[in-house]
């Protein structure tokens, strides 16, 4: 409590806090869907985070402490509270992935890129952490970005493929 | 009610339907080992160290979230209960930063005392325990994760009733962590610095800043005068740092420690209580009959005008401008009193004792000057006087009775009260009553603003003059009579808040285990010291009429607003979002 100046902002700005209004809206405020809402804000917050000033936008939006919110943040792995990256690679580490070898894949990632997981890399464009089964067992082993599914990736080209996408 | 028959340890227990095993083990004398277990808590369940052994059951089961059934065995102490509880103690242990010879609950700490009754300690000494940096930053409290145990009793303090929401559980497994949102430090949250998260705390995790060597020192120092001035609350509660019954008065035995400690005189607050209710019951008189805000606010709570500068700034209008007693002090030890003792206000040291931790953060606002020096140099809690007295080895309880100092050692029962919620309206009351009317009061008492009930209201009549007035203890209750006031529905013309549960007698700076019971020992206390006292109604008090004669003038002139009234302003905590939007 010791503050003197009103806290001014490094994430939110007008447009962003609009996009927000809408999300909100479009779940009805419904605080039962803060989750939901969380993860859809995510996904417009540059390098697809949500920060202290934007979940307390939401939290008093929405009638919540904000550490409720923060509770939910922390909780999911889904939601990050520290900053990601524009590109989120997702690397399936659920049990098919894992006996088709997803370790070659997690190596070639992290030396192509340099980071390991739940770390971004220096111009902040990619962000490396592990999620559970997605359903891609069919073409294991398998990595999202940015929500965006990509299977066999089991050579080096094939990863450098799909990256390669995204720069 | 219905009432269920069994066994604890072969000991036969009745008690009523709905009762735990814990609380039943309690009645005949079986105090089966707990953490997260509070007595004025909802049920967590979160430590596991209150397992028993339930016939018929073939899992171990919590004590604290069981219920009694007619014809239940349970044993307390078998091999089984004995190795899971002291499994889980170590479990603890291995997260803990275990260094009770300089921890400041060493001595009342629950871990501690469990693993003395288990005889374990530390037994893996890999120093890897995850923890965040030590939150020292504000001046009334240190947070410590490495010895958090996770319980989450300050959580439910600080969210369910002071509605606070500083501190919150997040992140899972074996990340779990109690911590303000983000991580911040406290003094970036809109945490008031009310301590009650460090009153329920089982262990040290979140404690009051030890003041105690800054003082020592001052004593020490021959070029300072040391005065001291002890709050309404501390009296009826210091003595459970000596094992005295519950409820105790202690004022006389208090006086001589402090003498001996070394303070140079030693005054009471009642004093500047009595003086707080001339300047506040004349604001108030004021505020009716000339047109003011209303309701008018009490302000004598830091915590709560923690809160209210914090979060509630567009209601500030509604606080009486007065100083709290403690500063109204401090503002006269470093003018009347420097004038006629001659000393320098340079050199004149103040202490206060004072049962909060908030009280703390208040001496130190930059405002909170008179002459050009701090008014309050330094506040210790009832706790770091306890532990001053035990540090100088005094042996508190076969003290004699010592008596307060003049000019300030005179206080009324109407200062007294002050310790206890509905104490300041109560005192209010019966002054402003008599100043109005100029007639006696029949009946002293005030009944319907005292006692635990989070908020109580009722409405005086002053010769015609229909009075409401509300009185709220915990920021919860407080909240409530906010909103009200937001949506322009207050009926009162004067509120009291108290920032803590039972007011100032349940501070968070108050001995460790202040539970409701307690507490209410403490009221009761309170109050038998009013009916004790020759005056009892703070316009009488011969030595604050003395002190308008000779130096303030009249209540509200010049010279009191100069020192003993305020300006209460926004804390700047909130983000500013209608800026956003309007840029
Ligand atoms: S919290 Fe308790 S067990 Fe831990 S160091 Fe302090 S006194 Fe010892
Ligand atoms: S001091 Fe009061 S407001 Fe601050 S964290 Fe503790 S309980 Fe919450
Ligand atoms: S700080 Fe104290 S009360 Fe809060 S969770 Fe940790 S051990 Fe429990
Ligand atoms: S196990 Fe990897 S996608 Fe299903
Ligand atoms: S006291 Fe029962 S689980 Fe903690």
């Amino acid at each position: 409590m010791n503050s003197t100046e009103t806290k001014s902002f490094g994430v939110l700005t007008r447009d962003l806090a609009l996009k927000i209004d809408s999300i909100i809206e479009k779940h009805q405020s419904n605080s039962t869907k803060l989750i939901g809402i969380l993860l859809d804000i995510q996904d417009v917050v540059p390098r697809q985070y949500i920060p202290r000033e934007v979940a307390a936008y939401v939290s008093e939006k929405m009638n919540i402490p904000l550490s409720k919110t923060y509770d939910v943040i922390s909780f999911y792995a889904a939601l990050s509270d520290v900053p990601r990256a524009d590109y989120i690679i997702q690397l399936c580490d659920s049990v098919v992935c894992k006996v088709t070898d997803n370790t070659v894949l997690l190596n070639t990632i992290t030396n192509l890129l340099g980071i390991n997981e739940r770390e971004a890399t220096a111009d902040g464009k990619y962000w490396l952490e592990y999620t559970p089964c997605f359903g891609a067992c069919d073409i294991s082993p398998a990595i999202r970005i940015n929500g965006k599914v990509y299977g066999n990736l089991t050579t080096e080209d094939s990863i450098k493929a799909a990256l390669s996408q995204y720069k | 009610m219905n009432m269920v028959n069994l066994k604890i340890d072969n000991i036969n227990v009745t008690v009523p339907d709905g009762t735990t095993i814990l609380e039943a083990a309690k009645k005949v004398n079986v105090n089966i080992p707990h953490l997260c277990y509070h007595p004025d808590q909802a049920v967590k369940a979160n430590c596991r160290v209150c397992v028993v052994d339930v016939a018929g059951s073939k899992k171990l089961a919590p004590a604290c979230s069981s219920y009694v059934y007619e014809g239940m065995e349970v044993q307390t102490n078998t091999k089984k209960v004995r190795d899971m509880q002291k499994g889980i103690l170590e479990l603890i242990l291995a997260n803990h930063d275990q260094d009770c010879l300089k921890c400041l609950r060493s001595g009342n700490c629950e871990l501690q005392a469990l693993c003395q009754r288990f005889n374990i300690s530390k037994t893996n000494l890999d120093e890897t325990i995850e923890a965040l940096p030590l939150d020292n930053t504000n001046p009334s409290l240190v947070r410590d994760t490495a010895k958090c145990i996770k319980c989450d009793r300050c959580v439910e303090a600080c969210q369910k009733v002071q509605e606070v929401h500083a501190l919150t559980h997040s992140h899972r497994s074996v990340h779990y962590n109690v911590a303000p949102a983000y991580e911040m430090p406290l003094e970036q949250t809109f945490c008031v610095l009310c301590g009650q998260c460090s009153a329920v705390c089982p262990v040290g995790a979140i404690v009051e800043k030890d003041d105690t060597a800054m003082v020592w020192d001052a004593i020490q120092d021959p070029k300072k005068h040391v005065i001291v001035q002890v709050a309404p609350a501390v009296r009826v509660a210091l003595g459970d740092m000596f094992n005295l019954p519950k409820g105790s008065i202690v004022t006389g035995q208090m006086v001589a420690a402090l003498r001996r400690l070394g303070f140079d005189k030693i005054f009471d607050t009642n004093f500047t209580a009595d003086l707080t209710i001339m300047e506040e019951g004349n604001e108030l008189i004021q505020r009716l009959t000339k047109g003011g805000t209303l309701p008018m606010i009490t302000s004598c709570s830091p915590g709560w005008i923690n809160f209210i500068e914090g979060r509630y700034d567009h209601l500030l209008d509604h606080l009486s401008s007065c100083k709290s007693p403690q500063q109204m002090f401090g503002a006269l030890s470093k003018s009347y009193y420097a004038d006629i003792t001659g000393i320098d206000p340079k050199d004149i040291y103040t202490v206060s004792i004072m049962p909060c931790t908030a009280k703390k953060f208040e001496a130190k606002r930059p405002e909170m000057k008179t002459n050009g020096v701090q008014e309050v140099d330094a506040v210790l809690t009832t706790r770091e006087l306890g532990r001053m007295i035990q540090s100088a080895g005094i042996d508190f309880v076969g003290l004699e009775e010592d008596q307060f100092d003049n000019p300030f050692g005179i206080g009324t029962g109407a200062g007294a009260i002050f310790g206890a919620t509905g104490g300041v309206m109560e005192a209010a009351l019966r002054t402003a009553y008599e100043v109005i009317t100029g007639k006696e009061l029949p009946a002293l008492e005030f009944k319907g603003v005292r006692g635990l009930e989070g908020i109580k209201e009722c409405t005086v009549d002053i010769d015609g003059l229909e009075l409401k007035v509300a009185v709220a203890h915990g920021l919860g209750n407080a909240k409530k009579l906010l909103k009200q006031i937001d949506s322009g529905e207050s009926p009162y013309a004067f509120i009291e808040v108290m920032a803590c549960p039972g007011g100032c007698i349940g501070g968070g700076g108050q001995p460790i285990k202040s539970t409701m019971d307690v507490k209410a020992k403490r009221i009761d206390a309170i109050y038998h010291i009013d009916e004790d006292l020759p005056l009892r109604k703070s316009h009488e008090n011969p030595a604050v009429k003395e002190l308008y004669e000779k130096f303030l003038g009249a209540p509200l002139g010049h010279k009191s607003h100069e020192l003993l009234h305020t300006h209460y302003h926004s804390r700047g905590m909130k983000y500013n979002f209608k800026e956003l939007m309007n840029k």
